[in-house]
Order: structure tokens, then sequence, then C-alpha cells
């Protein structure tokens, strides 16, 4: 019983960490559909960049990998504003097919092009503030130091796009443009300059995540597809749109892939080898995304709130 | 002050403006009427650069309208109150006001005109906090208009403010437009299906139909035509 007991206190915990990354990758996504109701596959290959941002820049100037991630920060708001400027804007005036194919076919170019001039070797960053360092809270319960600095920045992210979405008056341009481009245009509101900054904000959002990832998660030009599978789960179960949602929906799906151990721990409680469900992890999130998607449509906090 | 010369708009190659001229004089309330089809909206966007000129041009104070982007037409103080009102529904009636001073840089000044809509419309300061759109179409109307006055615009045009409202609620609205015109401040251009009640508004008229304008002049003299009478009024 006690067993158990620990195994839903460490679930629980790491379960948050992980959901709090799952929730500031996702966070991206969802600040870009709001404003601009386009879908960008290549979220994951943003993530990617930012992830090499660090592993290349830590080295180069000689300072931690946590001091990098301004960088990767930057080098996603530059690399938002670059797609959205060099393919978007003209995606957005075609039909809704081209803009899947059009970020779809920015997700390979990006792959390639970090396949061409990093190679397809997963790197890792050995040395670091963070890397390998964890302190105990509890009996059995490990707090891992990347893990733990993610969620805080995690926590920090989403406070400032709140902030900046709520309290600020470009927060409430780009909350028009959101509901309506051509009335918020009436408005003297830029829509131009507001969607160039839904892509500043989800790509330095997503940079920052890269970079911090990048210090507990090897980086191959393929990094992307796992994360934007997991980003678009959480986005359609929190709500297209939803900054709550994404933070909400995040940390549940971060639980319920720490949930294996927890149905082990109870499987070796009524002595039953039962089945082995780690594997099917992420499965049970893709359940779930379909069961939403089939139940409520909208997410859990509906679309655009 | 806004001179409309030739311009011709086209959807998907079908003209639905030919060749059309208007021209609204400062402090004049200009009424542009006709059916529903007539190209009375699409004249309003291609002024806000939100339809594609295909040619003539658009001036607004001597300076050319049709090569602006819409935002920036907006802060050259013309203001269109769009055809369905498009507010911003879930945010409050006083974010949208807000929302309607975007382009107003000092807050005092921001803080006067909301000030001014209040009191041109006290139901509005009543609901401030209430969501836009859960509020009563002739409310919503309101709250569109005040949104269009939140910038003091020099030019504002209303796109069938009386469409679906009751009455009462038409008659309201008008009256917002004589006090308007009363405070001396604003140029208005009208536009509407209400053929009567518009022209007798408007100093001037014109009577669009298909693309073209059919007839032109001082409204109470459009209102007294015999074309007018029976093509519009049924009399």
């Amino acid at each position: 019983m006690e067993d158990i007991a620990i195994q839903i206190t460490k679930s629980l915990v790491s379960g948050l960490l992980m959901g709090l990354v799952f929730a500031l990758v996702a966070l991206g996504l969802t600040v870009i559909f709001g404003v601009m109701d386009i879908v960008n596959f290549a979220h994951g290959e943003f993530l990617m960049v930012g992830m090499y941002t660090t592993l290349l820049t830590s080295p180069l100037l000689g300072i931690d990998p946590v001091l990098t991630l301004p960088l990767a920060g930057i080098t996603g708001a530059i690399l938002g504003v670059m797609c959205y400027f060099g393919l978007i804007r003209f995606l957005i005036k075609g039909p809704m097919i081209a803009q899947l194919f059009g970020t779809f076919g920015l997700m390979i170019f990006l792959r390639n092009l970090a396949l061409l001039f990093m190679g397809s070797e997963p790197r890792v960053i050995h040395e670091g503030w963070l890397v390998g360092k964890s302190f105990i809270v509890g009996p059995g319960v490990v707090l891992e130091s990347t893990k733990l600095a993610v969620a805080v920045l995690s926590l920090v992210s989403f406070a400032v796009v709140w902030w900046l979405i709520n309290r600020t008056k470009v927060g409430k341009a780009l909350t028009a443009t959101s509901l309506d481009a051509e009335g918020a245009r009436y408005m003297g509101i830029s829509t131009e300059k507001m969607n160039a900054l839904a892509w500043a904000v989800g790509g330095a959002s997503v940079g920052i995540a890269g970079g911090l990832l990048v210090n507990f998660w090897p980086v191959e030009p393929g990094v992307g597809l796992l994360f934007t599978m997991i980003a678009f789960a959480t986005v359609a179960l929190g709500g297209f749109g939803s900054v709550r949602g994404a933070l909400v929906a995040g940390i549940l799906i971060g639980m319920i892939v720490n949930l294996p151990p927890v149905w082990d721990a109870m499987m070796r409680l009524v002595h039953v080898s039962g089945l082995d469900i780690h594997s099917f992890k992420y499965t049970m999130v893709y359940a779930i995304y379909f069961l939403i998607m089939v139940l409520r449509p909208q997410g859990l906090f509906g679309w655009k709130q | 002050m806004l001179e409309v010369k030739g311009i011709t708009v086209r959807y998907s190659g079908l003209p639905v403006l030919r060749d059309l001229s208007i021209t609204v004089e400062e402090n004049r309330t200009v009424g542009v009427v006709g059916a529903n089809g007539a190209g009375k909206s699409t004249l309003l966007k291609a002024i806000m650069g939100s339809v594609k000129v295909q040619s003539g041009e658009i001036l607004f104070m001597g300076e050319r309208l049709d090569k602006l982007r819409t935002e920036q037409i907006v802060r050259r103080g013309v203001i269109y109150v769009p055809e369905g009102r498009r507010l911003f529904g879930p945010l409050s009636v006083e974010e949208n006001l807000l929302l309607g001073a975007f382009t107003v840089e000092h807050e005092a000044d921001k803080k006067r005109n909301l000030d001014y809509v209040y009191e041109l419309f006290p139901r509005l300061s009543e609901r401030k906090k209430q969501a836009v759109g859960s509020m009563s179409g002739g409310e919503q109307q309101m709250a569109a208009i005040g949104r269009g006055l939140m910038s003091k615009p020099k030019l504002l045009m209303l796109d069938e403010p009386s469409l679906g409202l009751a009455p009462l609620m038409v008659s309201e609205v008008f009256e917002t437009v004589r006090r308007l015109q009363a405070e001396g401040e604003t140029t208005v251009l009208l536009v509407e299906q209400n053929v009567l009640e518009a022209l007798e508004l408007s100093d001037r008229g014109y009577i669009l139909q298909t693309g073209d304008i059919r007839a032109e002049g001082p409204a109470a003299e459009l209102l007294k035509s015999d074309g007018v009478r029976q093509a519009f009024l049924g009399l």
C-alpha cells in the first residue's frame, strides 16, 4: 500500500513537471492558432531549432546552456516572423488545404535543413548547471533540476503571455484580431503586425522550450514529430486558441504519460504480473485526444476563450 | 472632403460598382440609398481599402486613399461602422469602445471620448461590463456607433445602421445622427435600404442601383422626384 502511495506521489510530481513541458511547447501553437486560425505543422521543428540553438551556442560562447535561453527564444521569434512574412502571409490568402500543406512543407524543409547542417546523430548536452542534477524531496520522490527548471519557466511563460493578452493594449488588439480580423482593421489595428507578433510570441516560447528541453532530451532533426503530435493533442484537448486550456491540458497529458508506473505498483500489490502498459503511454494520450474530438470538439475550455 | 472619382470594383470579374463617383462635403450628411445588392456596402468597403478598386481614385482631404491600407485610412479620420456591426462579441461594452479608440494616443483624449459616448448612449454606460454579444440588436448598434465615435472621426460612415432593428430603435439610431449633425463636428456618409428615413436625414442623396448611380442631388429634391417615389417609396 505504501508502495502505491509513493508511486502515485512520484507519478503526480513527474507528471506535473512533464506536463508543464508539454504545456510550454503547446503554448506557442495555441497562440498562433488563436490569432490566425492557422495550424502550424512545423511547430516541433521550431522546438528543434531552439534545441540546436542552445546546443551550439553554449560551447561557442563558453556559457552555461541555461544562459543561452534568451538566444533560443530570440532565434525562435525570428524564425517565427520569417516564416510569417516569407510563407504564411501568402498561404492565408489561399484555401485551407494550402495552409495545411504549406506548414507541412515548412516542417519537411526545416527538418532537412537540420539534417544537412547537423547530421542525423542524436546529440546531448553533457555538462551544465542543470544536467544530471536532482534532489530528493521525499521517500522515492526525486526532482530532476532540469525538469523543475522547465516547469518554473513554463509557468513564467504562461504568466507573461497571459499578462500580454489580457493586460496590455497590444493584447487587446491581438484579441480583436483573433475574434474578427476585418473588424480589427476597421479599428485601425494593423492585423499584419498582430499576425507577425503572434508568430514571434509563438516562436519565442517554443524556442525557449527547446533550449530547456535539450538539457535532458537528445536532439536530432526528427525530434519535433513527437512533440508536435503531443502539442496538437494538448491544444485540441484544451481548446484551440485557449492559453488556459493549453496549461491545463498539458498537465493532464503529463499525468497520463506517467500513469504506467502507478499501474505497475497496483499490479504488484495484487501479485499479478499484469499487462505492460509502458509502451502504450502515448497511445493513451491519443486515445483521449480522439475521445475529446468526438465528444467535445471545442476542447475543455472552448475555442479562443 | 471625400471625393470618389469613377471607381470600378469587380468581384470575380463581375462589376459591382461601375465608374461610380460621389462627393461628400464637410459637415454634411450624405445618404447613399438603394436596394439590397446595389453595391452600397461595396462602396464603403472600397473607401476603407478592404475591397480592391480596379480603376478610378478616392480622395480624402486631397489625399489618395485607394493607395493606403485600412489601418492607415482609419488614422486619417475615416471610420466605418460596418453592416452587421462586427462587434467583438465576447468582450465587454467598454473593451469594445476602447478598441474604437485604438488609434487615439493620449489617455486623456480617450477618457473624454469615452465620457462623450456614455453621455450620448447612457444605456452603454449602464452595461459597460456586459459582454457586448449578449445585448439586444439595438444596444449593439449603439455600441457599434459609439465605438465608431471613440476616435473622434472626421468622416463617419454608417452601413445599414437600421437593419434588423425594432422601429423604436431605428428612430433612436437616426436621432443620434441628427445630434451629430447638430454638433457639427462629424461628416456622415450613411448607407441605407431605408430610403425614406435616410433621405429625410441627409443633405444630399445618391440612389444606387446595381452598381450605377441612378439619381443624385439634394435629398429633399430626390424625395420629391417621381422616379424615386415610384421606385423606392411605392407612392
